[in-house]
């Protein structure tokens, strides 16, 4: 043979971290999902294994959201205001690997929502669907802080993954996922070495690794992707590398982000030049999310139930590949 | 990749004649190796050592020019495998496919289409770069006639016939399409062709290990502008043989290798397809060969090769100023944004949609957005001030009322006092300013 496939010699390999509990293991779930372990950069098979593939979590609010796009507030008005409903549907019909439960209605800014109801939520979500749940506060440093420990008892020994200790704010978040046996994600701002920081301060408390998932604030397409796609391939080339500090699985935020951005919502009418409305969003939900799961992302959180569906497939055909 | 001075002096004939000028081959080797000599000075260098000197001081991956004149494509001239080492150069060519069994009318509409598709962004406006003639009925030739009257963008010219590529490279002249391709089946015939156009030429294999094969055929054969196609079009092997391709070229120099790729996309209806053509973009495609036309896809796959060749480092910036927007006059609004391209662009392209004449105070952030200046503290109070203070948009207006991005809104008390202008708030995102200006902007100002 005339070329030699050129491998690399990685030193290391992802964390796995298994998200949910079953009846067995003290929880109730009737499904767990299990990410990372990767041996090598996203689906080279010539090289390294990729026991564990990406997965896909979708996004219920326990509010009624405001300024959805059409395209996407169709699949969700008949179930919105009942998060219990949502995440049901999100699971049966769309095929949810996770839920992404935001407590966006604790923001005293809003609907100030108290951490009792918070709970309350969380309790009726998880009887609801049977697939583990990421549950993330409000993103006010203060109120998260009186929620959390609450939300996290809840759903305590169900292995959830709470969500987001940051620099400034991590002590109490990563106190409850102790306490009731969760996992956590570290957060930061698109900086490999504030994403190390959290992470040390966050294991310095006891946190083991395989309990940490990171998210660096990724941004969309157009809005932050020329940044994001470097910064998640760094990450997983020092993870490879063997900085341990870095090697725990990687989660990326898609939805919200996508269909924030104008190109995703706004009518032809007003942008004739980016052509029909229709299918944009999606399309936009989809492109931000395939070039991150090529940058290393293990989980997805996305809106859209056909950008789901084609994101899943595209996961299928990566994980289904021989390799070389 | 430099040669170091010792690198050099070993290929060197160590007589230390002098011929050169210089009085030892050592000291040739080290101006040599700082690119202040060239190694035909030495007129004792061996033809081996020159050939080896010359490869290693080549670049990893050839460019490739497609076309002529104004809008020929370079592609390829990459040096890494990834964008934060360095960034990746010459964006990846978007082939718009044309079958040749089109009624001529639609043949004709397709290609101006693909021609006058372009987008606006970041204040550049980008487009695509090929129109790739797929010859699916025989009528190559005919077809290229047509395109050459009405393509502004340079051909690829798709078929495995020498004859029909004959004809249509005839029709093409001395345009450089580029000839797709050459397999294992014709390949003698397209080498002459592409020797006998001077065109550049897609090599075809079944595998790597044919790729290869025939890639070195055709170096030996003289020809050195390659496009390489692996035949890989399932996303999983073809993401493997993407970056072995990358790997041999950049890592292992090897030279069959060291040539730019085109790759198909791939998919079962139109948005399964903006995957696959991601996944190209981002992995390492030199081309990428579409059928899709219409704006809402194309946009995707126009943005994610933008975000995927810009250089991470250097964020794309304006300049900091004064910035009008439709005809403003001295009672029209102050808008106040950062310097980082993608801000300023997107503020003025909401502004002018609503048909609003205004002024838009830019702040030098070192190119980065309101949130990410604000958390930074380029885009403060202090910054701010100096800014309105300084680009004299005091002499443009009657009255001093600055509009701020509602996402500093905190910053609004420290403005007034550091400015002693009167700050009103505005929408948290930009696609609100239409709606802000007919609605609020006056009641809010009438207090000043
Ligand atoms: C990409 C990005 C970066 C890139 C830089 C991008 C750049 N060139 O600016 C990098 C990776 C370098 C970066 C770095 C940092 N970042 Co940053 N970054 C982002 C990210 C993901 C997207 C920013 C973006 O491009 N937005 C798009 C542009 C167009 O938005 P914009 O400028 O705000 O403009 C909009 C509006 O403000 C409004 N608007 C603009 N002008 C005007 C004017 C008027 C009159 C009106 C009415 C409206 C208006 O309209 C625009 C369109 O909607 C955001 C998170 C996110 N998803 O938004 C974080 C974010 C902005 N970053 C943040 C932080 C903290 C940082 C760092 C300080 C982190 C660190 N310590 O390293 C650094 C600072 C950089 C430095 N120099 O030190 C924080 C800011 C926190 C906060 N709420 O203040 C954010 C919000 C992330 C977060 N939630 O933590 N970042
Ligand atoms: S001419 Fe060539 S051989 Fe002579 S000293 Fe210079 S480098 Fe050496």
């Amino acid at each position: 043979m005339p070329l030699t496939i050129p491998k690399e010699r990685w030193t290391a390999e992802v964390q796995t971290a298994t998200i949910g509990a079953t009846k067995d293991e003290g929880g109730t779930r009737t499904s767990t999902v299990t990410i990372g372990g990767e041996q090598t950069l996203p689906f080279l098979h010539f090289e390294g294994e990729t026991p564990n593939r990406p997965v896909i979590a979708m996004e219920v609010l326990d509010e009624i959201p405001t300024g959805w796009p059409e395209p996407l507030a169709q699949h969700y008005e008949d179930v919105w205001g009942d998060p219990a409903a949502w995440a049901r549907k999100a699971v049966d019909e769309f095929g949810a690997d996770l839920i992404c439960l935001r407590l966006l209605s604790a923001d005293p800014d809003g609907g100030d929502a108290s951490a009792d109801q918070c709970a309350e939520t969380i309790q009726s979500v998880l009887e609801a669907v049977g697939v583990p749940l990421i549950i993330w506060g409000c993103g006010n440093d203060d109120k998260d802080n009186d929620i959390m420990p609450f939300c996290s008892q809840a759903g305590a020994g169900e292995r959830c993954i709470l969500g987001a200790a940051t620099e400034d704010n991590y002590k109490t978040i990563c106190a409850s996922a102790l306490a009731d046996g969760h996992l956590i994600i570290n957060q930061s701002p698109l900086d490999i070495n504030i994403q190390k920081q959290v992470n040390i301060l966050v294991t310095d408390m006891g946190m083991d690794l395989g309990d940490i998932i990171m998210y660096q604030i990724t941004g969309s397409l157009g809005y932050g992707v020329e940044y994001a796609y470097s910064i998640l391939e760094r990450t997983r080339l020092a993870a490879l590398d063997g900085d341990r500090m870095l090697q725990m699985p990687m989660l990326s935020i898609v939805g919200s982000e996508a269909w924030r951005v104008k190109e995703a919502w706004q009518p032809e009418e007003e942008a004739p030049e980016w052509g029909p409305l229709e299918r944009r969003g999606i399309i936009w939900e989809i492109a931000t999310a395939t070039l991150f799961l090529h940058a290393a992302t293990d989980i997805l959180v996305m809106r859209h139930p056909e950008a789901v569906a084609y994101v899943r497939d595209h996961i299928d055909e990566m994980m289904s590949g021989q390799p070389i | 990749m430099a040669l170091t001075a010792m690198d050099i002096y070993k290929q060197l004939p160590k007589t230390n004649c002098g011929d050169c000028g210089i009085p030892t081959c050592l000291a040739f080797a080290m101006k040599l190796a700082q690119g202040q000599a060239s190694l035909d000075e030495c007129p004792h260098v061996t033809e081996e050592a020159a050939a080896a000197l010359e490869g290693s001081s080549a670049p990893p991956m050839a460019t490739v020019t497609i076309g002529i004149g104004d809008q020929a494509l370079d592609i390829g001239g990459q040096t890494v495998l990834f964008r934060h080492e360095e960034t990746f150069h010459n964006p990846c060519g978007i082939a718009v496919q044309v079958n040749t069994s089109l009624p001529e009318e639609e043949m004709r509409e397709r290609i101006t289409t693909a021609c006058s598709t372009e987008f606006d962004r970041v204040g550049m406006i980008f487009g695509l770069d090929l129109i790739a003639l797929n010859d699916d009925d025989g009528s190559l030739p005919q077809a290229a006639q047509l395109a050459t009257e009405v393509s502004t963008l340079p051909l690829m010219l798709m078929s495995d016939n020498p004859g029909t590529m004959r004809g249509a490279l005839e029709v093409c002249g001395d345009g450089r399409p580029l000839i797709y391709a050459a397999g294992a089946d014709n390949f003698d015939e397209m080498i002459a062709l592409a020797k006998e156009f001077s065109s550049p030429l897609a090599i075809r294999g079944q595998d790597l290990d044919e790729l290869y094969e025939l890639s070195e055929k055709a170096l030996d054969a003289g020809i050195e502008d390659l496009v390489l196609d692996s035949c890989a079009r399932e996303p999983a092997t073809l993401l493997q043989y993407q970056t072995i391709i990358q790997r041999a070229a950049i890592n292992q120099k090897i030279k069959p290798m060291g040539f730019p790729t085109i790759g198909f996309i791939t998919g079962d209806d139109q948005v399964a397809k903006i995957i696959s053509g991601c996944e190209l973009i981002a992995k390492y495609a030199g081309i990428v060969v579409t059928d899709l036309i219409t704006r809402d896809t194309l946009l995707p796959l126009i943005t994610a090769r933008l975000n995927i060749y810009t250089d991470p480092q250097k964020p794309i910036q304006v300049e900091s100023g004064i910035y009008e927007i439709g005809e403003p006059d001295a009672s029209s609004p102050v808008l106040i944004t950062t310097n980082f391209s993608l801000t300023y662009y997107t503020v003025e392209a909401d502004t002018s949609a609503g048909n609003i004449d205004a002024w838009v105070v830019v702040v030098d952030t070192e190119g980065t957005s309101v949130l990410t200046a604000w958390a930074a503290e380029d885009f403060t109070a202090e910054t701010i001030a100096k800014t309105i203070d300084e680009c004299g948009i005091e002499e443009k207006v009657d009255s001093k009322i600055a509009v701020l991005p509602g996402g500093v809104a905190v910053l609004s008390g420290e403005l007034e006092d550091a400015s002693g202008w009167n700050v009103v708030v505005g929408p948290r995102e930009s696609a609100g300013i239409p709606a802000f200006f007919k609605t609020e902007y006056a009641q809010r100002i009438a207090q000043y």
